[in-house]
């Protein structure tokens, strides 16, 4: 009902940008909402395909999120979940066909997992729940706010998957630089497997829910 | 309320548009694409003749080390040869041959034509056969690395489309395909034997096959056997271009 008062909001006001910053902390699609764990587990063994991965969900999101608010005065309500998949869709190949033709290695790394972005609930969670029903500049933030919420996440995990898993970060052997492995280190293969993923989002989780008491159930 | 005409003319609107947006980033994309497939193929060539190269040098390197492509035909006659970037005989180059067209020819009973890749690293040659086939899900191929006596294997490299993760699709890394390295095509009386991946290792079979054969993949035996299968369909192709070599 506020979004369409004809008031004037500076573009920055605190309920943008409580839409920007929310869903990095207090509203995070993965450690909160649970959303989108597959691929957080599935591309996180390093942090390359972690990164390109969280860029992708992040241009997806945010003009996916974008095109329904600027089309959500016309779409049919009876076929407005096709509407929605056929601009995620659309935009999935697009991405799909970018990284095949300029980041071929990523793109094989995650093979099946770019056009799995489809079936991403985050995506079509925010587009049905807030891009529907608000305006572009809002919806946009909000895109971004959740694709940002789901990349840090998935940046953190493959961090600590890359580093105690090879030893490398960003593919640059950090502990073979520090001798690490002359003094008996030995890399743990377990972090390279995709339930090591599971538990240190637990851990995220975890840390979080211990600082932001808000989060914490009743009993 | 919207009426159903504006739901299918909304819905067909939306449909050519996205339709055309998509056909058009393919075509754009399209040459960026095909680079990076050659680059990937230039790469598994490099690498079954244990050439390391990333994807920035492959160009390079296949230049530098790939001195020869050679395309022969059914009755081992060559047709056409591309040396040192330039043609000597006849137009076709072996890197452009789809090979899954040639034995599709094959197959048929049609006329068809064979790639052969001569690589010359510190004065040695290695003859390199792709391979294509089928495998479980999909697709498999690879690239086989002769030496110049045609007999011993220097190396392989295989690749897939969609096998399955962890068992069929372990024939793409390197302890499967080290394996190969040393074993032989020829029997001791000079017989064409393709190398076989056995099922339970190679400990099971008669001592003077072992050099024929590698161990296959524990819960992977249909994708074993499609690379038995696809190393015999395609070197037995150059049976008769060999015996003319030697």
């Amino acid at each position: 009902m506020n979004s369409e008062k004809n008031e004037r909001e500076p573009l920055f006001s605190f309920k943008n940008r409580k839409l920007l910053l929310n869903p990095l902390n207090k509203d995070n699609p993965i450690t909160v909402q649970v959303l989108g764990i597959c691929s957080a587990l599935a591309v996180t063994a390093k942090l390359e395909p972690a990164f390109v991965m969280a860029l992708s969900v992040i241009a997806v999101l945010a003009i996916s999120n974008v095109i329904i608010s600027l089309l959500r005065n016309g779409i049919p309500p009876r076929i407005r979940i096709i509407v929605q998949l056929v601009v995620i869709a659309s935009l999935v190949i697009l991405v799909d066909q970018f990284l095949k033709a300029f980041v071929f290695d990523v793109s094989k790394q995650l093979s099946v997992f770019v056009g799995l972005i489809i079936t991403n609930c985050i995506i079509m969670g925010r587009l049905e729940a807030f891009a529907m029903s608000n305006k572009p500049w809002p919806a946009f933030l909000d895109g971004m706010g959740n694709a940002f919420g789901y990349g840090w996440i998935l940046i953190v995990v493959a961090f600590f998957r890359e580093l105690l898993g090879s030893g490398t970060i960003w593919g640059y052997p950090v502990f073979d630089k520090l001798g690490l492995y002359d003094v008996g280190y030995k890399n743990n293969g377990f972090m390279i497997l995709p339930p090591m993923a599971l538990i240190i989002v637990g851990i995220i989780i975890w840390i979080q829910r211990s600082r932001n008491k808000d989060l914490i159930e009743e009993k | 309320m919207y009426s159903n005409k504006y739901i299918f003319i909304y819905s067909s609107i939306m449909v050519i548009i996205v339709a055309a947006i998509l056909s058009t980033a393919a075509m754009l994309l399209k040459p960026f694409q095909d680079r990076n497939i050659a680059v990937e193929k230039m790469r598994g060539i490099l690498s079954s003749a244990n050439i390391e190269s990333t994807t920035n040098d492959a160009i390079k390197l296949y230049d530098k080390y790939i001195k020869e492509e050679i395309v022969i035909n059914t009755s081992g006659e060559i047709v056409s040869n591309y040396e040192n970037g330039s043609f000597t005989k006849g137009d076709i180059r072996a890197f452009d041959i789809d090979l899954k067209k040639e034995l599709y020819n094959k197959s048929k009973k049609l006329n068809y034509i064979l790639p052969l890749l001569v690589c010359e690293k510190d004065g040695k040659k290695t003859f390199i056969i792709p391979l294509y086939g089928k495998g479980l899900w999909g697709p498999i191929w690879g690239y086989f690395a002769l030496s110049d006596d045609y007999n011993k294997v220097v190396g392989v490299t295989f690749a897939h489309k969609s096998e399955t993760p962890g068992l069929g699709a372990e024939i793409d890394t390197k302890p499967f395909q080290e394996q190969f390295i040393g074993k032989q095509i020829f029997d001791d009386k000079g017989d064409f034997t393709s190398i076989k991946v056995v099922k339970g290792g190679i400990d099971l079979i008669p001592e003077n096959l072992r050099k024929h054969g590698v161990d296959a993949i524990s819960g992977g035996t249909i994708t074993s056997n499609s690379v038995s299968d696809m190393l015999n369909d395609c070197l037995e192709n150059y049976l008769p271009y060999i015996k003319k070599q030697k």
